[in-house]
């Protein structure tokens, strides 16, 4: 690991600021710096580093998703923020597996995280997931018409040309198509 | 207007992409149409799922790329709370050392339960009541079964208990009129108490106090067929006997009375139990609660065991605490009165005109249970 990296820990508005602007640096930082932290915290609680991936990556979306919604507030310091929110997850996840013997070494001070901020995460997430398999499911080219198009944020007349159709008339009803398809297998899914 | 075409317009709209006179028209045709409208609010809440579910992928491979640069496992071996060698044994072995430990404690348990040395009972040291075999008593009972059928209508026997007893010791008596003194070992668990004379008269007794800790026991005699025994030849000594006293016993080891000669030899007991003489005389189950006596046929204690793997080394309770208990007996277990003899008339005699005396006022005490 880089040592300066480790050395010059960002200051919690530095982070939210760089969040804010995108910053692919920042971001660094502030992955770099905490995760130690959680990994102490799930390997010495029944977890494993995979697990400490998992737990700190959604932590770090659900701190990201805030700060861009333009929602959070540092009314505590945002390590104590990320180590309760990752306490939370991974509390929950014990109880999931039956691993939770009822006791959790802790090594920070945490504050109580609030129940649905964990919970709109989780059922994002399941949207999410749902998505995902609809896409699956969607197949070629329809997958990727879709993905360039509304995620990539293509135009059609790229589009056209990547998959070789004659005129962007095609390519354009090809598309409804296949998002009709994307709407109907997304919400037949359980 | 076709479903294409629609979605086309929708998206149209949502991404203002309209001149100003489309969008009116839109507008209106959506306040128009409830379908219309529902389609709009459904599309723009699905592409923009669509387009979140592609930032968070997106997200999710910047973090995974800042992940892959950061050394997990050395990071993973710098945080491990490594616990003392001692927890780290017990989480990896704690079965094997929880059976092993479960073995060890039965073998142990085992070994000092069948070397007798979890009985509170020490072995060096025995009470010396006789415990008369059973082998004997179903000896005697068959043999008493042959002899009441022998002469069964003939006359009608003494209903005196033939049997030995279960166990047996030796008591005397304190007193004319039937209260006698044996150790309490002798009728602990007693069911019926007998004491037999030498003459083998059975008289039925009952325990009327006992002090489990000094090792006495009281009888009293309470058979219609006993008669006094006559004013008793000896007394009790208050004051403690010097060493080398020539001391004598009188008691009940067999099925008959038994004189063991000796001397005193310490003025402690059993590992230094200042209750106790300890005394050089040959005795044997069935001695315990016997009188002890000395040159004058003075009573100085009462015979209550002795050492084992060690010669010579019997045990006498001082008559100091045999006094002591009398004292102690409630008013009310006495029925009649218990005066101690104070005059001896023993001293001065040889020692079989002593013995001769004493024969009568020695008793064999017979504990069924």
């Amino acid at each position: 690991m880089n040592k300066d990296l480790k050395a010059s820990a960002p200051t919690d508005s530095e982070i939210v600021l760089g969040i804010l602007n995108n910053s692919e640096i920042v971001l660094k930082r502030l992955y770099i710096t905490y995760f130690p932290m959680i990994l102490q915290l799930i390997i010495n609680n029944n977890g494993d580093e995979d697990d400490a991936k998992d737990i700190y990556q959604e932590a770090i979306i659900v701190l990201y998703n805030k700060i861009k919604s333009g929602e959070f507030e540092l009314s505590s310091k945002l390590k104590t923020y990320i180590y309760s929110v990752c306490r939370r997850l991974w509390l929950k996840r014990l109880s999931h597996m039956n691993r939770y013997g009822g006791d959790i070494r802790d090594f920070e001070e945490h504050l109580p995280v609030e129940e649905d901020e964990v919970e709109k995460h989780n059922d994002r997430d399941i949207q999410f997931d749902k998505m995902e398999n609809a896409l699956q499911l969607l197949g070629e080219p329809c997958k990727t018409i879709m993905e360039d198009f509304y995620i990539n944020n293509r135009s059609m007349q790229e589009i056209c040309e990547r998959f070789g159709y004659t005129n962007a008339d095609n390519a354009k009803t090809q598309k409804y198509k296949c998002l009709q398809r994307l709407k109907k297998i997304f919400f037949q899914q359980k | 207007m076709s479903d294409n075409q629609l979605t086309e317009l929708i998206e149209q709209y949502l991404n203002d992409d309209m001149s100003h006179d489309e969008r009116i028209e839109f507008e209106l045709l959506r306040k128009k149409d409830a379908a219309v409208d529902s389609r709009v609010t459904e599309h723009k809440q699905f592409i923009g799922l669509l387009k979140q579910y592609g930032e968070r992928l997106e997200l999710q491979k910047r973090l995974d790329a800042i992940h892959n640069e950061i050394d997990v496992h050395a990071l993973k071996e710098e945080v491990t709370i490594h616990p003392v060698w001692v927890v780290r044994m017990w989480r990896h072995h704690h079965s094997k050392i929880s059976v092993a430990a479960s073995i060890a404690i039965f073998a142990i348990l085992s070994t000092l339960f069948f070397t007798g040395k979890l009985n509170n009972h020490d072995s060096r040291f025995v009470e010396l009541r006789d415990e008369v075999s059973k082998l004997k008593i179903s000896n005697d009972q068959l043999k008493r079964t042959v002899n009441t059928s022998l002469i069964s209508g003939a006359k009608t026997t003494k209903p005196k208990p033939a049997n030995p007893g279960n166990f047996r010791g030796t008591g005397f008596a304190l007193s004319s009129n039937g209260y006698i003194v044996t150790n309490y070992h002798v009728v602990s668990g007693a069911d019926s108490v007998y004491v037999q004379n030498a003459a083998g008269e059975s008289f039925h007794s009952k325990v009327i106090y006992t002090e489990p800790q000094n090792d006495i026991a009281i009888l009293e005699i309470n058979d219609p067929a006993f008669r006094n025994l006559g004013s008793v030849p000896y007394n009790f000594k208050r004051s403690s006997t010097d060493l080398g006293e020539n001391v004598f016993t009188f008691g009940y080891p067999g099925g008959e009375v038994v004189f063991g000669p000796g001397a005193l030899t310490s003025a402690t007991g059993y590992q230094g139990d200042t209750t106790e003489y300890q005394v050089s005389i040959p005795v044997n189950p069935g001695n315990s609660g016997g009188p002890l006596l000395d040159d004058k046929g003075n009573v100085i204690g009462i015979i209550n065991g002795k050492q084992t793997q060690v010669a010579g080394a019997a045990f006498a309770k001082k008559t100091t605490y045999l006094l002591k208990a009398i004292q102690n007996i409630p008013s009310d277990s006495l029925s009649k009165s218990l005066t101690l003899n104070t005059k001896n008339t023993l001293a001065g005699l040889s020692r079989q005109q002593q013995l001769k005396k004493l024969k009568n006022y020695v008793f064999m005490v017979k504990v069924y249970n």
